[in-house]
């Protein structure tokens, strides 16, 4: 009899085991595809960003630092990401570009007659929804990074965290105080003091 | 407890009472099969050696055949079947600025739940309404309507296919069609049981095994097991639209767990509760698969026992001051300045609008 009910304890405890470290697995497999989902999204930014100064080139000629505040920050983050650089390094140069976007966009929102314009609006669109995706994923990968932490760190999951190779991911913190504030329009606005980055 | 907590925790809930009801629906489902063969078992197990005894559960085994034979049935044809009664086009390219942004947003909301982009179809019907049908998320559809593009705004509209999306990830297309299958095999039996009732046939039969040796435990048992067949048709359909229920507020948790903005499904939902027309292009079968019951009955808008037993949706009222909670805890949150770091909900998302 005791032999049979430690026999069932021992299968519980295996059954745990796997179980707790499969879900940490399929967790950590998560992360690194909702990291994935961000690159692409930021990737498809990077290559939009030039059709989109060249379409509002001509119409925006009395905007030239909104528009050139866009292409640094554009070029700096590529050259950031192409080396190895960490979360903190990515999201500070997006975030740069989230802002000179940002500002774009509300350039483009205070002048009707250039909204009028097909083309711009339909630019004006494809902006919205690329920032939009890249929050998204951003948004998936906290959520999922927070609940992969949570988990390894949790008693008594913590005991496989070891076993399964799992050690807590950066999360995607948004780190520029001008970015947490919605863009305000303002002409005058200067690409100088952004061009720190 | 932060925001975050509370809508995880608000799903989490939601997603425990579902997973009772439809644990109880399989329970009601076995007794009304397998149940019935315990029952003979029992009434024919001290019958004499060469009369009948009942030892294999034929009764049970037929019932989850015919099931499973519908179910796979309704799994394989149902979503053609549904986007061919509504008349819904896909929309592979995009023609007018209202069909780029539903473009846009289906692909937002994909990204935001992590599942693979769903087709999108277009419904020509000036009510607005949305739906989401497909047999796996990996062939997932989702359909709205033109009236749907008309009155909503960037937001409202992501919110809406946020709500869907909520549906597809939730697999709620898959177990509302085996629902639907299992309360479609009880009343095709429950149809063939009434004749052979009224033809004579079966109590002669069964009246022939009591005669031997009719314990009152048996007697009571068969009673219960033919009054349950009884109501079966009923019963089944009503926690059918209990779990129908269920889901309509998980799916609008997570609609505001993708967006973080439920003031935007809020918002819609009102929107569409005032344009109350039913949606005529979309019929009564799919009609839980839908953001509002698309046949504007009256007890989808009332509260009350009767609402609450008969209506495919949860009412508009309870379902929008759901979602404003939400938003208040998240403002409440945002003012006592939790820090954002380590907290789900943190994960602040900074839309252009």
């Amino acid at each position: 009899m005791i032999v049979l009910i430690l026999a069932l304890l021992v299968i519980a405890a295996v059954s745990w085991l796997i179980g707790a470290y499969n879900a940490l697995i399929s967790l950590k497999n998560q992360v690194a595809n909702a990291w994935k989902q961000i690159d692409v999204q930021l990737k498809r930014r990077h290559d939009l960003i030039p059709n989109l100064v060249e379409t509002v080139k001509g119409a925006m000629e009395f905007e030239r630092g909104t528009l050139d505040a866009v292409v640094t920050a554009r070029n700096q983050a590529i050259s950031i990401e192409r080396g190895n650089s960490t979360v903190a390094q990515t999201a500070a140069a997006e975030s740069q570009l989230s802002g000179a976007l940002g500002r774009l966009l509300a350039v483009v929102e205070a002048y009707p007659t250039l909204k009028a314009t097909g083309n711009v609006a339909q630019l004006q669109e494809e902006l919205t929804s690329t920032e939009n995706k890249i929050s998204f994923a951003r948004q998936l990968y906290n959520d999922t990074a927070t609940l992969y932490n949570t988990k390894q760190a949790q008693f008594p999951t913590n005991f496989v965290a070891g076993m399964a190779n799992a050690s807590p991911v950066e999360l995607w913190e948004i780190t520029d105080a001008a970015e947490r504030a919605l863009p305000k329009v303002d002409l005058t606005m200067k690409p100088t003091d952004r061009s720190r980055a | 407890m932060s925001q975050s907590a509370n809508l995880f925790a608000e799903q989490e809930a939601n997603r425990r009472r579902s997973r009772w009801l439809v644990l109880g629906f399989i329970a009601f489902f076995a007794w009304l099969g397998f149940g019935g063969d315990w029952i003979l078992y029992l009434g024919t197990q001290h019958a004499a050696r060469g009369e009948y005894r009942h030892l294999f559960p034929w009764f049970g085994m037929v019932m989850t055949a015919v099931g499973a034979g519908m179910t796979w049935h309704a799994w394989k044809t149902g979503a053609s079947q549904v986007l061919w009664a509504t008349g819904a086009q896909e929309l592979t390219a995009a023609r007018t600025p209202e069909e780029r942004q539903l473009l846009n947003v289906v692909d937002e909301m994909a990204i935001a739940s992590g599942v693979p982009r769903p087709k999108v179809y277009l419904v020509r019907d000036a009510d607005p309404n949305a739906f989401a049908t497909g047999r796996d998320p990996q062939s997932a559809i989702i359909a709205v309507t033109d009236g749907l593009l008309r009155i909503c705004d960037r937001d409202e509209l992501q919110a809406v296919i946020g709500h869907e999306m909520g549906h597809i990830k939730n697999l709620d297309v898959q177990l509302m069609t085996l629902l639907a299958s299992l309360v479609g095999t009880i009343a095709l039996v429950s149809d063939g049981f009434g004749r052979m009732l009224r033809s004579g046939r079966f109590l002669s039969g069964a009246g022939r095994s009591r005669g031997k040796k009719g314990s009152p435990l048996v007697l009571v048992l068969l009673a219960i097991w033919l009054l349950s067949w009884l109501l079966a048709p009923l019963i089944t359909r009503l926690l059918a639209l209990g779990v129908s229920r269920k889901r309509e507020y998980l799916a609008d948790a997570m609609s505001a767990q993708f967006t973080r903005n439920p003031l935007a499904l809020a918002r819609a939902l009102e929107k569409i509760e005032r344009e109350h027309a039913p949606t005529t292009s979309i019929k009564g079968a799919c009609a839980h698969l839908c953001i509002a019951d698309p046949l504007g009955r009256a007890v989808s808008r009332r509260e009350g026992w009767l609402a609450d037993t008969l209506a495919t949706h949860p009412p508009m009222v309870m379902r929008i001051s759901k979602l404003r909670a939400m938003a208040y805890q998240e403002i409440k949150r945002a003012a006592a300045g939790v820090s954002p770091v380590g907290d789900l909900g943190s994960a602040r998302r900074e839309t252009v609008r």
